[in-house]
């Protein structure tokens, strides 16, 4: 009897199971193109486990962080690594779509959870969530904000508008969840250009936006965010710019100049937003970091806050992958990007910030600075907006041709 | 003939501490075994005929799509058509060599180079933008290991199967640069102008080693797909043929075996090394630099003595 | 599409150009005089750019930072060619190689050094003003561009057919074992034009910074397109360069404004082409 005893506490001990220990693999670049994207990920959720001490409700929290690359096969190489080798009780991460979609079947494969704290592919919680059961995503998918930036469009006097997106997955997400909601309010896209992810000179494409559009709608990714507002400017374009997530997000914000003030965006986190919570959360991360937290920082923030409530919950003690999974999209919480709850495809639902770009003080500090202060809010935004989830469900995903240019000649 | 029992030796002895390595340990190896298989295939072009190429990754492209488009549109390769699908990996990169190797092949040295370069990003390109077929830029998801009795889902079995194929595609290799093609070929790197004045085809020559050298990057492929369970156009990028370049540089062009040897070694750095240290990529590029300025003949080199 | 069009095209187009000549001219001189493809003349362009930053967050001065940051790469151009290049003799394969090896080396040295967030180099408020002609807006830089572009090439042409330097150069690149022969220092010159390779190249960074941004990443992205310029034009022709960099230039801009679906071809499609045809480029030579 004795020796089964020992064997079970033995089994019991060398299993992710303890109640002492939450181990935590984080999937980010940190070397190629992406690294700074990916510092500002880590940074992000490490500052949280910093402001907890090291302690989930006593859980004592390793945080394993592992370069992905921004290439796919490495992410999976290296989630097996966690996964297998460290034995992660989660894994989290992953930047690209395509690193979103290599990670989740190693979730089937290896049982674990994995937290999608950015990768914002449409899919991966839409038509394709019923093979990935250890999958859920606590950031957004690429339509979510920029259905409820359609309507506001819309129902703020813009009538047509010529598009310019980075010609890649997300890009096409962006600008369909767009697109959508625009024409059905009874506005008309009436251009699409699709420069290649990467772009820095725009000089082709800038000359072929249609005259008679009353505003351009762009989706600028990394340094293309930088260039696009500031060629538009040179070439004399005076029309207003109504830009995707990640155009006038927090970082690139810094190295922009005067040319982008009063382009407005859409977002589920702004710099900006005027709460004592978030305002507390730049200061904070300012201080740490040197620099404005972008929604990069402050999605893995929110992530592990609310990790940390699920071991609040279970007061330390990891409660395996399935009920984890269960636990975490039932919480409610107050966070940094205003509150968020999950809807049952497992992706938030939170409040959408339509933002413009102002230059003014903010937050106490003493300079005048470039700020996406937010001009209205969309409560309770899921990644399905105003529309049923069946009906969406049905139609494609969003793609370059899809929603079809009706209005295109 | 020595070489060859040490890299057989060096192969059973990973076969048999294999099972007592960690999971990440066997990804690993069969890594560095798929690797190994295109790096004897630049190693055919660079080592043997003199060509240096900057666009194999072209072919490993062709043989990873193909057999991700067959599994998830057609759901073919997944059980014992799976050597269909090496097979099928195998042609289809041999047939985009013999495409290629009619633009390429009228160049050498470093206009090969470039125009090599140039064929592996449009290959990219093609990737990138055809959506419907290749995924674009998300790349294609597979859903599984294929399953024939053994089930590949199981990285042992699948690396022994990848070790398999590796040795096949070893010898092959080996009996190919041993008969008098392959010396014709070395001759053809060593002084072209005296071939063709002794009645040799060297462009013939040189387009069948190209062709050969798609068809075992079109294999690598196949497993590569396997491997990782995503092919995406990152695969077929311009680092992904230099890294090729730089095994069988590193390992020692002309052995075949070099091919494997720096593969071992990028692996090691790449994936090992960087999990430990931040700096991992200085130690690439410093012992790149190394070996390029002392180490002619590569890795192997050290062990070869006399031979140049 | 109207006159408006085409002028503002064309325009864009040659200021496009006026850059990729100063990427080209570096890399065709380098192959005509050493006959190898300096793989890491992207991270030149690249280092460019951020040493510039370093001056410019320093002193202010972006002018100060267009020397300095060419300089600097001048020599580390010439540490490169003397210390590495030089000693593998005349073995064009492996020096090629070896260019790779540090184009990895200062790729991660640049990241550990400035960070990998995206910078651009803001050119002082002169330049960035927009000049409005016909109806037009043409952005001042673009036009300091080409003017900087013409500047350089006159200027090296000059070197080249008018001066004793430039015609020891000129007899290297015809023959390197005559050049010998007859007295002249070939592993001088290979210093010299490797180093003036670098200087140009980082000007270039620092011109494309205003233009391109500065990032981690930029300088894979800007070889294959220099690549393009020198084949087109021809290896080791500097007139080649001119012309294949305002052909590239041109090409690249109506092609992505015209023909949007062939963007990821329209570059290296051409390219194969040429090179199928005439392996050594429109202007160039054996």
């Amino acid at each position: 009897m004795k020796r089964i005893a020992v064997l079970i506490a033995g089994l019991a001990a060398a299993s992710p199971g303890n109640s002492q220990e939450l181990k935590i693999g984080f999937l980010a670049p940190m070397t190629g193109i992406f690294a700074q994207i990916g510092k500002d990920m880590e940074n992000g959720f490490q500052m949280y486990i910093d402001e907890q001490k090291g302690n989930f409700a006593g859980a004592k929290v390793t945080f394993i962080v592992e370069d992905e690359e921004g290439k796919p096969p490495v992410g999976v190489r290296k989630a097996e690594k966690l996964a297998r080798q460290d034995n992660v009780h989660l894994l989290v991460g992953g930047l690209l779509a395509s690193t979103g979609y290599a990670i989740a079947p190693v979730s089937n494969r290896v049982k674990t959870v994995y937290v999608l704290s950015i990768a914002a592919a449409d899919d991966l919680t839409q038509r394709d969530l019923k093979q990935y059961p250890y999958i859920v995503r606590t950031s957004w998918t690429s339509s979510q904000p920029h259905h409820p930036l359609g309507k506001w469009a819309c129902e703020n006097g813009f009538k047509t508008v010529s598009a310019i997106a980075a010609d890649y997955a997300f890009g096409h997400e962006v600008l369909g969840g767009f697109q959508k909601t625009f024409e059905d309010c009874g506005g008309k896209v009436i251009q699409k250009i699709w420069p290649p992810l990467g772009t820095k000179d725009f000089g082709p494409y800038i000359p072929t936006i249609k005259r008679d559009a009353d505003a351009i709608f762009s989706l600028m990714v990394g340094p293309m965010a930088l260039q696009f507002p500031k060629q538009l400017q040179e070439a004399g374009i005076k029309k207003p710019v109504i830009g995707g997530g990640t155009s006038y997000d927090e970082f690139v914000l810094p190295s922009m100049g005067d040319e982008v003030l009063g382009h407005v965006s859409a977002l589920q986190y702004s710099a900006a937003i005027d709460t004592p919570k978030n305002r507390e959360f730049v200061r904070k991360y300012r201080e740490k970091y040197g620099k404005v937290p972008s929604y990069y920082s402050e999605s893995n923030y929110t992530t592990a806050q609310m990790i940390h409530e699920v071991m609040k919950q279970t007061k330390g003690k990891w409660p395996g992958p399935e009920k984890f999974i269960q636990m975490i999209t039932q919480l409610k919480l107050d966070t940094p990007r205003g509150p968020v709850r999950f809807d049952d495809m497992r992706n938030p639902i939170q409040n959408i910030y339509i933002k413009k770009v102002e230059k003014k003080k903010l937050h106490g500090f003493d300079k005048d600075e470039l700020w996406n202060t937010v001009i209205h809010t969309y409560p309770e935004v899921s990644q399905f907006f105003t529309y049923k989830k069946e009906e969406f469900l049905k139609q494609p995903v969003y793609s370059r041709d899809f929603p079809p240019c009706k209005h295109c000649n | 003939m020595k070489r060859i029992w040490i890299l057989l030796s060096v192969l059973a002895l990973a076969a048999a501490v294999a099972p007592f390595t960690g999971p990440f340990v066997i990804l690993l190896l069969a890594q560095i075994l798929v690797l190994g298989i295109i790096a004897m295939s630049v190693d055919l072009l660079l080592g043997y005929t003199g060509l240096p190429s900057l666009g194999q990754a072209a072919y490993l492209g062709v043989g990873a799509y193909l057999t991700a488009i067959l599994a998830t549109k057609l759901g073919f390769g997944l059980g014992w058509d799976f050597w269909l699908v090496v097979l099928m990996g195998m042609a289809a990169g041999a047939a985009t060599a013999a495409f290629f190797g009619l633009f390429a092949i009228r160049a050498s040295g470093v206009y090969f180079l470039m125009i090599t370069l140039a064929l592996g990003m449009c290959v990219w390109g093609l990737a990138y933008r055809w959506n419907s077929l290749t995924g674009g830029d998300n790349g294609i998801n597979m859903r599984g290991r294929p399953k024939f009795g053994i089930e590949l889902a199981n990285d042992l079995t699948f690396f022994y199967v990848v070790l398999g194929l590796f040795i096949a595609s070893f010898f092959a290799l080996h009996l190919l640069v041993s008969s008098p093609f392959g010396k014709s070929l070395v001759g053809i790197r060593e002084r072209e102008l005296r071939m063709r004045i002794l009645g040799y085809n060297t462009w013939l020559h040189k387009y069948i080693a190209f062709v050969i050298a798609g068809g075992f990057g079109g294999l690598a492929g196949v497993l590569w797909a396997h491997l990782n369970g995503i092919v995406s156009p990152v695969d077929v990028l311009l680092p992904a043929s230099v890294d090729a370049l730089l095994m069988v540089v590193l390992g020692g062009p002309g052995t075949l075996v070099g091919g494997l040897i720096g593969a071992t070694v990028v692996v090691f750095l790449r994936e090992y090394l960087a999990t430990m240290v931040q700096w991992w990529q200085y130690v690439l590029g410093a012992v790149y630099v190394l070996t390029i300025l002392y180490l002619p003949g590569g890795i192997m080199g050290l062990f070869k003595g006399g031979k140049a | 599409m109207d006159a408006q069009f085409w002028v503002i095209q064309a325009f864009n187009g040659l200021s496009y150009g006026a850059l990729l000549f100063l990427l080209a001219s570096g890399l065709t001189l380098i192959f005509g005089v050493m006959r190898i493809v300096n793989l890491a003349h992207g991270s030149y362009f690249l280092l460019g750019g951020y040493v510039a930053l370093s001056v410019i967050w320093t002193t202010g001065s972006w002018l100060l930072a267009l020397p300095v940051a060419a300089l600097v790469l001048a020599a580390i151009g010439m540490m490169m060619e003397r210390f590495f290049l030089r000693p593998l003799g005349f073995d064009p394969l492996r020096q090629v190689l070896l260019t790779i090896g540090f184009a990895f080396l200062f790729q991660q040295a640049a990241l550990d050094i400035w960070g990998g967030d995206n910078l651009i180099i803001q050119p002082p408020p002169a330049l960035s003003a927009s000049v409005v002609v016909g109806g037009l807006h043409l952005p001042v830089y673009r036009i300091f561009m080409i003017a900087l572009a013409c500047a350089i090439g006159l200027a090296l042409w000059f070197a080249m057919e008018r001066t004793r330097i430039g015609a020891i150069v000129r007899a290297t690149v015809d023959d390197a074992e005559m050049a010998r022969g007859i007295g002249i220092d070939t592993s001088k010159v290979s210093m010299f034009i490797f180093a003036l390779g670098a200087f140009l190249a980082a000007l270039g960074g620092v011109i494309g910074g205003a233009f391109l941004g500065i990032y981690p990443g930029l300088d894979f992205e800007v070889l294959p397109v220099a690549f393009a310029v020198v084949i087109i034009g021809g290896m080791g022709s500097l007139a080649g360069a001119a012309i294949g960099s305002m052909l590239v230039g041109l090409a690249d801009n109506f092609g992505k404004a015209l023909f949007p679906e062939i963007a990821y071809f329209s570059l290296y499609a051409p390219m194969v082409l040429i090179l199928a045809m005439k392996p050594t480029g429109l202007l160039g030579r054996e």
